[in-house]
């Protein structure tokens, strides 16, 4: 437990590759149906390591698994070790809200709190730090400029979040994410429900996202995820087929079937 | 084959006449049940409606004149108490059957205990009423009215306030989770406050049920000739009194039951169209 809450959420830089994230052996179930076979890999720590494959290959499951999400549905478990810098979050005294905040997500569909701007981003951070006024101020002004939203919203912080565009709500979901500090963001397929342009903004975000945070992105757009991550990782029905560094994986894949994926050939 | 003159066209034609005419046959003698009903009310009612009303009690048998101040003011009192105190339960067990209990069997059961309360007859929930708070402490009083009518309004309520935290999206719930929010906050500052309006029309829909309601009252707050704000003691309210005096052989107390009726119906008619554009305004924006 306190390896959660000490865990940095911006790690100074090492001299080697650090993992942020250590799954081993994970199996998971929904019900009877097993979605993910005998999991291994690592989530490198302020790298963006992509998930793709097929629709059904598990890795929005996989995803979710790494922020517990999935422990809000009775029927779903995982069975195996992810560690979270050595602290094992599949155990079941692992605190679900404290893990949640120190690992965020940002889903599909923008989501904006039936509330102004400003509460959106305050939300959040209310919750585990105790800031007064001009701190909070600062910090939604951070938040919102991190996720470059400032300019266009500064004026109107009052206003609901609902009122904003498609592309600006997601900007504003991956601000509520960023502004309370947390050492990994989980980003599951965030530009599907958005236009070229918006889907252009987010992707830069993360780009300049990942010198701070680590990222495991889900996309089903595999130019995506050879533009944007430092790894991939491919899946198929469950199980993980190959993964390694992007250029590897995209330009010399060792697995027939990836290769098959990669060109097109299937999925 | 010709487009527009076939028989097969003619038939439908016809056929989709028939329905058309029907259907707002239908419509139209529900609207002239409704319209006929009002007339009757404002016709009647009208004759009352002065200031009056508001000002005089309830007259006693064969003297002349009187208004209904002493009624309103009593249901006021019975059904205001009546809201304090079904608002904060029938909200909370709502929360709790949709982000709590869910599928849970104590959930399930509630739910089926809830159903069979709203479709009780409401003579039912007085006579009960009667038995465990007249006749034990051996009076009638406003307390117990409130009583009787609170267990009328809590059903309805956590019903309402179960399907609107319904429609709201289990992906907003999880953008909250995400952040690490424990449930009780989920539940109050994110699914209810996305279901606000919803549940706060269907407040109101309850207050329009209970305002109205009678067969309760007789067992529970019975009536008082005199003006009084002792809750602890028999309580004048609108419904007994045009009760009273509706079927009595006075004109005075004739006029003032329909005065009543006429203000009881008055009330119902705006708290369900403020309840109709407050949703309406909510949901657009």
């Amino acid at each position: 437990m306190n390896a959660i809450a000490t865990a940095p959420a911006a790690p100074a830089a090492a001299a080697s590759q650090k993992n942020a994230l250590e799954v081993r052996n994970l199996n998971f179930f929904y019900g009877k149906f097993q979605g993910l076979k005998n999991v291994t890999m690592d989530v490198a720590e302020r790298k963006v390591t992509a998930f793709i494959g097929p629709s059904g290959c598990g890795k929005s499951t996989l995803l979710r698994t790494l922020n517990r999400m999935y422990s809000l549905y009775p029927g779903q478990r995982a069975e195996g070790e992810i560690n979270f810098y050595g602290q094992n979050i599949l155990d079941p005294k692992q605190d679900l809200n404290l893990l949640r905040a120190r690992i965020g997500m940002v889903f599909q569909k923008p989501t904006p709190f039936p509330m102004t701007i400003y509460d959106n981003i305050s939300f959040g951070v209310k919750l585990y730090e105790d800031l007064g006024k001009s701190d909070m101020d600062d910090r939604v002004e951070w938040a919102l400029t991190k996720a470059a939203l400032w300019n266009e919203v500064k004026d109107k912080l009052g206003q609901n979040g609902m009122s904003l565009s498609g592309g600006q709500q997601q900007r504003l979901c991956i601000a509520r994410s960023v502004a309370v500090k947390p050492s990994i963001l989980l980003l599951d397929e965030p530009t599907s429900a958005l236009d070229p342009i918006s889907t252009g903004k987010v992707e830069e975000l993360v780009h300049e996202l990942k010198s701070d945070y680590t990222i495991a992105i889900v996309t089903h757009n595999m130019q995506q995820a050879a533009r944007c991550s430092d790894y991939t990782a491919y899946m198929y029905l469950g199980e993980l087929i190959e993964f390694g560094a992007t250029e590897q994986i995209f330009f010399k894949p060792t697995k027939t079937e990836t290769e098959d994926y990669i060109t097109g050939r299937f999925g | 084959m010709q487009m527009n003159t076939s028989p097969l066209y003619r038939r439908r034609q016809r056929t989709n006449l028939i329905g058309l005419t029907l259907s707002m046959g239908a419509m139209a003698l529900g609207l002239v049940a409704l319209l006929w009903i009002l007339f009757v009310l404002f016709s009647n009612g009208l004759a009352a409606l002065d200031v009056s009303l508001f000002t005089k009690d309830t007259p006693a048998p064969g003297s002349e004149g009187g208004g209904l101040r002493n009624a309103i003011v009593g249901s006021l009192m019975i059904v205001g108490l009546a809201v304090l105190v079904s608002t904060p339960i029938g909200i909370l067990a709502g929360i709790y059957l949709t982000e709590y209990g869910d599928s849970s069997k104590t959930a399930e059961f509630t739910r089926f205990v809830t159903d069979i309360m709203l479709s009780a007859p409401s003579i039912v929930l007085g006579l009960f009423v009667y038995a465990i708070a007249v006749a034990t402490v051996g009076n009638f009083s406003g307390y117990a009215g409130s009583l009787a009518l609170s267990l009328i309004a809590i059903p309805v309520v956590m019903r309402t306030t179960e399907n609107m935290l319904r429609l709201v999206p289990g992906s907003l719930r999880e953008a909250a989770f995400a952040l690490g929010a424990p449930r009780w906050k989920v539940a109050t500052m994110v699914s209810l406050r996305a279901a606000r309006s919803g549940v706060i029309t269907g407040l109101l829909l309850a207050v329009a049920r209970i305002s109205g309601e009678t067969a309760p009252l007789l067992f529970t707050a019975l009536n008082n000739q005199f003006f009084s704000t002792n809750m602890d003691a028999p309580m004048a309210n609108l419904p007994v009194v045009i009760f009273q005096f509706a079927m009595s052989p006075y004109d005075n107390w004739i006029d003032l039951a329909w005065g009543g009726a006429l203000l009881i119906t008055l009330a119902v008619l705006v708290l369900n169209i403020l309840a109709r554009v407050f949703f309406r305004e909510k949901v657009r924006t």
